[in-house]
């Protein structure tokens, strides 16, 4: 591991203040440890934020307010998430295991990088580790790797479960820096990869992810996250599917949509959630509704399941909870 | 090696593979207590080398002990090179196979992917803190009961896993065991037996 220099604020006016190109934010440490370990991330400062008062999980009027070095396990076990946002629950108890859970924050959740293991070898070439180096995914193993969102320069999937529920349920994140504090809509938070896939969101240097609010809605109550992966637990998605619904009398009256592990961000489907509202909800609007959700789709030597993958997630999911009524 | 020296704390020299590493720990901590001179009263001073060094007070098994470390240092190494508590594993060191486990302030986390010098001032269990002397842990009883371990590499990391899962709240059925435990890798497969282990263990713990 390369050698940092090392502090510990206890405001978030101080962290802000050491901000800068080169400066890492540590929270939970479950993403930036582990590639600081295989030389990956490489900062010249870590700023140990954990004794800044950035913790509470609220609801009020405007919805539920999350900052953002609560861990993912306090925010999945607690009572009000559990009942007014199940799916942001759910994808939190899919995630990782149990000591991570207890860990990782979630703001360093949003951060998390991605899990493709060029990206994780400094011995290969990767456009978004060292940008202009290549891709070594295109032509390698790519089984896991995006189908949505892609570029020639870059493939990786975005890794995390949480960012698909809350981009699905149109949450803010609120940010930081030494200038001033702003609040940015996740969905536009993430940006594509494009010809710069080392860039993943509009982040500054040294801007910190102060907390999270997830509006009130009809559907938020409603809503389910499901995950398929490869083994049953402790295991990154292969597709997952966040649906939450408002229906009214059989009739879906509005519907939002995201998937997970099949984009190189947290993939919002506004075309189902179109697709959905008005109908009835039962399994032929599903059905028909997710017939274009993979459009756009470029499939790889190892992931051609993908498309398949994902609408079948999708139905499966809005199966289940409208099942659960 | 004499297949019937199942004992490695014994070896015929007199010298223990335990105590060779043990020694070999002591110098470190020599060679860090010189620094620790220098760096008496910042929080963060440049050691020997101009390495940065934190000071770190942490409750460990109960005692408080004070350690100067390079802020890249992991709570694992500090645990096992710096305060001779070896029973805490290395497995990984990535944060995959949960070989690593112990409770930071009463939760169970990977020590891994934790920095030592975030530790400062918060209370740290690990396997050696358990047992009340003589008295194992309900989980460590169960563990020997229902044998659930083959070479043993991963048993810390299950009891402190299974622990912590128990405290989080106890399991109702084995596939909320196998799920809430699947941070635990072990090779050698024994889940069968861990999975009656913690059911044994979750009946007489609080």
């Amino acid at each position: 591991m390369r050698a940092y220099s090392f502090t510990q604020p206890r405001s978030v006016a101080e962290a802000v203040a050491h901000g800068g190109a080169g400066t890492a934010f540590l929270a939970g440490g479950t993403t930036l440890v582990d590639l600081m370990k295989l030389n990956v991330m490489t900062p010249d400062q870590v700023v140990d934020i954990n004794r800044l008062p950035l913790h509470g999980i609220t609801l009020d009027r405007d919805g539920l307010h999350i900052a953002a070095l609560e861990r993912m396990s306090d925010v999945a076990a607690d009572r009000t998430v559990r009942r007014d946002y199940p799916m942001i629950a759910q994808a939190l108890q899919l995630s990782a295991s149990g000591q991570l859970r207890n860990m990782a924050s979630i703001g360093g959740n949003l951060l998390q990088r991605t899990r493709c293991g060029y990206f994780r070898d400094v011995t290969t070439a990767c456009n978004k580790r060292e940008p202009g180096s290549g891709c070594s995914a295109l032509a390698g193993i790519n089984r896991i790797h995006a189908i949505l969102g892609t570029s020639d320069d870059c493939v990786a999937t975005h890794p995390s479960d949480l960012a698909v529920a809350l981009v699905a349920l149109e949450t803010v994140v609120h940010l930081a820096t030494a200038q001033g504090a702003r609040t940015v809509p996740l969905d536009a938070f993430y940006t594509l990869p494009g010809t710069t896939p080392h860039v993943e969101n509009v982040l500054r240097p040294g801007e910190l992810i102060t907390g999270i609010s997830v509006p009130r809605s009809p559907w938020a109550a409603h809503s389910l996250y499901l995950k398929i992966r490869d083994r049953q637990s402790y295991e990154f998605a292969l597709a997952s599917a966040a649906v939450a619904l408002d229906v009214h009398r059989g009739i879906i009256r509005q519907a939002r949509i995201a998937a997970g592990g099949v984009g190189t961000k947290p993939w919002r489907l506004t075309s189902v959630e179109r697709a959905l509202a008005g109908r009835p909800a039962n399994a032929d609007t599903f059905e028909s509704a997710v017939g274009n959700a993979a459009d756009g789709a470029r499939p790889l030597t190892h992931n051609a399941f993908k498309p398949a993958l994902l609408r079948r997630t999708l139905i499966r999911a809005l199966i289940t909870l409208q099942e659960r009524g | 090696m004499n297949p019937d020296d199942d004992d490695v704390g014994h070896s015929r020299s007199g010298v223990s593979r335990r105590t060779v590493l043990g020694s070999t720990g002591a110098v470190a901590v020599a060679g860090s207590l010189l620094a620790t001179a220098t760096a008496a009263d910042a929080a963060v001073a440049p050691d020997a080398v101009g390495a940065p060094v934190v000071t770190v007070r942490v409750k460990v098994n109960g005692e408080l002990r004070t350690v100067q470390v390079d802020p890249r240092v992991t709570l694992l190494d500090t645990l096992r090179e710096r305060l001779g508590l070896h029973g805490t594993k290395k497995g990984c060191d990535r944060g995959q196979c949960g070989a690593c486990t112990v409770h930071v302030d009463g939760r169970r986390v990977l020590s891994c992917l934790t920095l030592a010098a975030t530790t400062d001032g918060r209370e740290v269990t690990t396997i050696e803190g358990l047992a009340r002397g003589d008295r194992l842990h309900p989980m460590q009883q169960a563990f020997v009961e229902r044998d659930g371990l083959q070479c043993g590499f991963c048993t810390p990391g299950q009891i402190m896993s299974a622990v912590g899962m128990v405290q989080e709240g106890k399991a109702s059925s084995d596939e909320e065991i196998r799920e809430r435990m699947s941070g635990n890798i072990c090779r050698c497969s024994c889940y069968p037996r861990i999975v009656d282990a913690i059911k044994d263990a979750q009946k007489v713990m609080r």
